[in-house]
């Protein structure tokens, strides 16, 4: 790809940005968010059309006018959103769109589909049958499908866009390594993640972007954090993590027997003292999200007793916590952490217009002070407060969903993934205004699938496994391996008793 | 606003037009009566409106002009109620209604569609089982009731007092829906009631309510249609009303997804319906043809609305400059969320 340019209305995307792939190699793609990866993959797969710049495959210019062009010449995109449809079986998802047909009864060819989809899965060593329905597979089984979608079409090109941001660390290895197999049989791949330890791992070449450009490259041997990192946000960003301050009070926070959906038989128990932040590992389903989500009263829990200093909580569903100052920053930010089509004010405030309001009736001036407060405080980059969230960047989205709390007071704040997909420099804000939580005496909890985020972050780390904490580790014994060894239930010596 | 306003211009120009080819339009009896129904369209409109911010809707309206009609007039006419009385169970009835629906959509998560259809078949069969499938009214010239008539067809400072019932009760609406947390809380619900949960809100209470509201509008449309017609007949009184109801609320910029509305565009939106109704007496145009040309004064009047908006961004779905993980622009497909 030469001199791509590509403009949208207000924000030019794309500006003379080069991008070259040689037979059967591993291209990372680096930069912050909207420096442009997504755009670029996006027009390499046929999605959008650039302004400027041509596309050439073995030194032949194409014209990519859309995504059956794209499929044509060899390119198959992974997205970071996956593309499945989970009323559908294995076969019905890999031959989506290109269904083999009978050749007198129109019906579709279930037969060959089946056959021809087997194989596949068994080459991406996926161990599940072609007729299992997507909804019985869990997160990582369903990428696998999607690459045997792409393996399906002959891909020659591969882009892949975030494979592992919702993947326990397992999970990413085995992806890594088939990844390196696909390469090894022939096919180039374009990486695009925010996890620099998996690219120094696997990549031959890294490319980075910054605001729409070319950020410079990195060959082999010069591929190291800090190097990709300098070169993402174009500066050196120092102490990514901030240290830890003194621990508060033990025993603070005390939850017993918080049971959730996901495992409505077993209770857990746990203790968090005052200004730490307890880290949450494990892997995905290991019921974590759904505790806390019982916590947040989002699911009733008659049984659980969750104090706070010397007084018991009584959280029978959100609007309770709220008033008890247990928050939480859920998962899914889009889904129910922020109403995207509201503005940033309408947002910061949902949760607390009724403190801006006279008789039931919202004093705007008042309520549009305290978004500028928390977007001030905060560093939230929009234009304005009444800009639609949706137009935000995630890292942006995310310091939203974090006013709407500050601007109440937090005496427990839980964070669930709180910087999935969200670029370098926005991480380490996060990680910093955590940090001053934590000072300021707020018990900080905090969920986490990224093993760097938990062994940097928190103070203590509890590990969970299948609905049960296996134990909790001091931040002396937490070690990568004494985690995944707990997270598969294994204790360990170093784990203490959750309370 | 934009959208009240583009509404606002295809409303003139159609007055314009209608007055050009008819002058009879802006004859003050013609003017008067017009006034007379945008009112009583109006109020019920406005209740409709709220229940589809909330990304509901509400088809048993119509059914229940009819059953509350009906009743009123028995009340009052057979079984001889005191008028305050029979006046606050035809406010309360639908509101009760209104109870049921909501309980039913919240709490048993049946979809407003069904419920609402079924309440739309239900009431209609109560009417004409309690009339006995006979019409019912007032008398021949309301007599007794000439004060409750006189707010279905008299006048209020020289207005029609439907129209000025509708002015009172659109600044109220206003305030609520646009001024006040409770207004806030059913934009919210209706954008992401997820998000709006997981921020505290009582969703299901909010979403409950703005049917009990409704039901408590179009109470107040149901004794007024009920004077103003003086003659209920079960089966037909208030059939369709429910389709002006949604047709002005979606003409007014609410978008059946949820989370999209305004007082100002639901009224407008109801006038324009009203003038098209005119305008086929008026011109003419064989009655036969009525629905029809609403029906495609609405469709171009939102086919206009998306056509502006996607110009606005860029063609094919809306492109936002960022999406969720910044990474540059995303295209998102136009649909249901």
């Amino acid at each position: 790809m030469r001199g791509i340019g590509k403009r949208f209305p207000g924000v030019v995307a794309l500006d003379e940005v080069d991008l070259a792939v040689h037979d059967a190699e591993m291209v990372g793609l680096i930069g912050e968010n909207g420096a442009g990866k997504s755009t670029l993959m996006k027009i390499l797969g046929g999605v959008y059309q650039p302004d400027a710049g041509e596309i050439r495959i073995d030194n032949q210019t194409v014209q990519i006018h859309n995504v059956a062009d794209s499929i044509r010449h060899g390119i198959a995109v992974i997205h970071q959103e996956l593309n499945v449809l989970d009323n559908l079986d294995v076969a019905g998802n890999v031959f989506l769109g290109r269904e083999p047909t009978h050749r007198w009864s129109g019906l579709i060819d279930r037969r060959k589909i089946h056959d021809q989809t087997e194989p596949l899965l068994r080459r991406l060593g996926l161990n599940v049958s072609s007729r299992t329905s997507l909804d019985r597979l869990s997160l990582a089984q369903q990428q696998l499908v999607e690459i045997a979608k792409a393996l399906s079409l002959n891909a020659r090109i591969l882009i892949m866009d975030e494979p592992t941001s919702s993947l326990t660390l397992t999970e990413t290895q085995r992806l890594l390594e088939l990844v390196l197999e696909l390469q090894k049989q022939g096919v180039s791949i374009v990486y695009i993640s925010h996890r620099l330890t998996e690219l120094d791992c696997i990549a031959d070449r890294v490319v980075g972007l910054r605001d729409g450009r070319n950020a410079g490259e990195l060959g082999a041997d010069e591929i190291t954090h800090d190097r990709m990192v300098r070169m993402m946000v174009g500066r050196a960003i120092q102490s990514f993590y901030v240290e830890p301050t003194a621990p508060g009070t033990a025993g603070y926070f005390r939850v017993r027997n918080v049971r959730s959906r996901a495992y409505p038989d077993r209770a857990v128990s746990f203790d968090a003292a005052r200004g730490e932040i307890l880290g949450f590992a494990g892997l995905v389903g290991a019921g974590r999200s759904e505790m806390a989500e019982s916590l947040f009263g989002v699911d009733e829990d008659p049984s659980s007793e969750i104090f706070l200093g010397d007084r018991q909580l009584a959280i029978s569903n959100v609007g309770d916590a709220i008033a008890e100052g247990l928050f939480l920053m859920p998962e899914d930010r889009r889904g129910t952490g922020l109403v995207t089509e509201m503005c940033v004010r309408e947002n910061i405030t949902l949760a607390s217009v009724p403190r801006y309001a006279v008789a039931g009736l919202v004093q705007s001036g008042r309520e549009r002070e305290a978004a500028q407060r928390q977007k001030q405080k905060l560093h939230i980059k929009t234009p304005t407060v009444e800009t639609l969230v949706r137009n935000l960047s995630g890292g942006n989205q995310q310091k939203v969903v974090l006013g709407k709390w500050l601007s109440l007071e937090p005496k427990v704040m839980i964070f669930d993934e709180p910087t999935r997909g969200i670029d370098v420099g926005a991480k380490a804000e996060i990680y910093r205004l955590m940090r001053d939580l934590a000072a300021a005496g707020t018990v900080v909890i905090m969920i986490s699938s990224d093993m760097e985020e938990v062994l940097h972050v928190s103070d203590r780390v509890a590990v969970m496994h299948e609905g049960r904490i296996t134990g909790v580790l001091d931040r002396a014994d937490c070690t990568e391996k004494n985690i995944m060894q707990m997270a598969v239930g294994v204790t360990v010596a170093a784990a203490r008793p959750p309370c | 606003m934009k959208k009240e306003l583009g509404i606002s211009v295809l409303l003139v120009m159609l007055c314009t037009v209608v007055a050009v080819l008819n002058p009879r339009f802006l004859s003050a009896v013609n003017l008067f009566n017009l006034a007379n129904l945008v009112g009583m369209f109006g109020i019920f409109g406005i209740g409709m409106g709220l229940v589809i911010i909330t990304g509901g809707i509400d088809l048993s309206v119509g059914s229940m002009f009819a059953l509350s009609g009906v009743l009123l007039a028995m009340m009052l006419r057979e079984w001889h109620w005191a008028w305050p009385l029979a006046l606050l169970a035809t406010l309360a009835l639908p509101m009760l209604l209104g109870v049921v629906h909501g309980f039913l959509i919240t709490r048993l998560r049946i979809q407003a569609f069904i419920v609402t259809l079924c309440g739309l078949l239900i009431y209609r069969g109560l009417a004409r089982f309690i009339a006995d499938d006979s019409t019912k009214g007032f008398g021949a010239n309301a007599e007794g009731f000439e004060r409750l008539r006189d707010l279905a067809k008299g006048e209020l400072f020289h207005l029609p007092s439907p129209f000025v019932i509708l002015l009172v009760i659109a600044v109220v609406m206003w305030l609520v829906l646009h001024r006040s947390v409770y207004g806030r809380y059913l934009f919210a619900v209706g954008r992401n009631e997820e998000a709006a949960r997981y921020s505290g809100i009582r969703t299901r209470l909010v979403i409950g309510s703005s049917y009990v509201l409704a039901g408590l509008l179009t109470g107040l449309s149901a004794i007024l249609f009920a004077f103003y017609t003086n003659s209920i007949s079960p089966s037909t009184h208030g059939n369709f009303y429910e389709l002006y109801g949604i047709a002005a609320a979606v003409l007014g910029g609410c978008s059946l997804r949820g989370g999209e509305g305004s007082i100002l565009g639901i009224v407008i939106g109801t006038a324009l319906l009203q003038v098209l109704q005119n305008l086929v007496n008026l011109l003419m145009i064989p009655s036969s043809l009525n629905f029809a040309v609403m029906g495609g004064v609405v469709l171009i009047g939102v086919l206009a609305d998306e056509l502006l908006r996607a110009r606005r961004q860029t063609p094919k779905g809306v492109v936002a400059p960022a999406d969720h993980q910044g990474n540059g622009p995303t295209v998102v497909p136009p649909g249901p969320k």
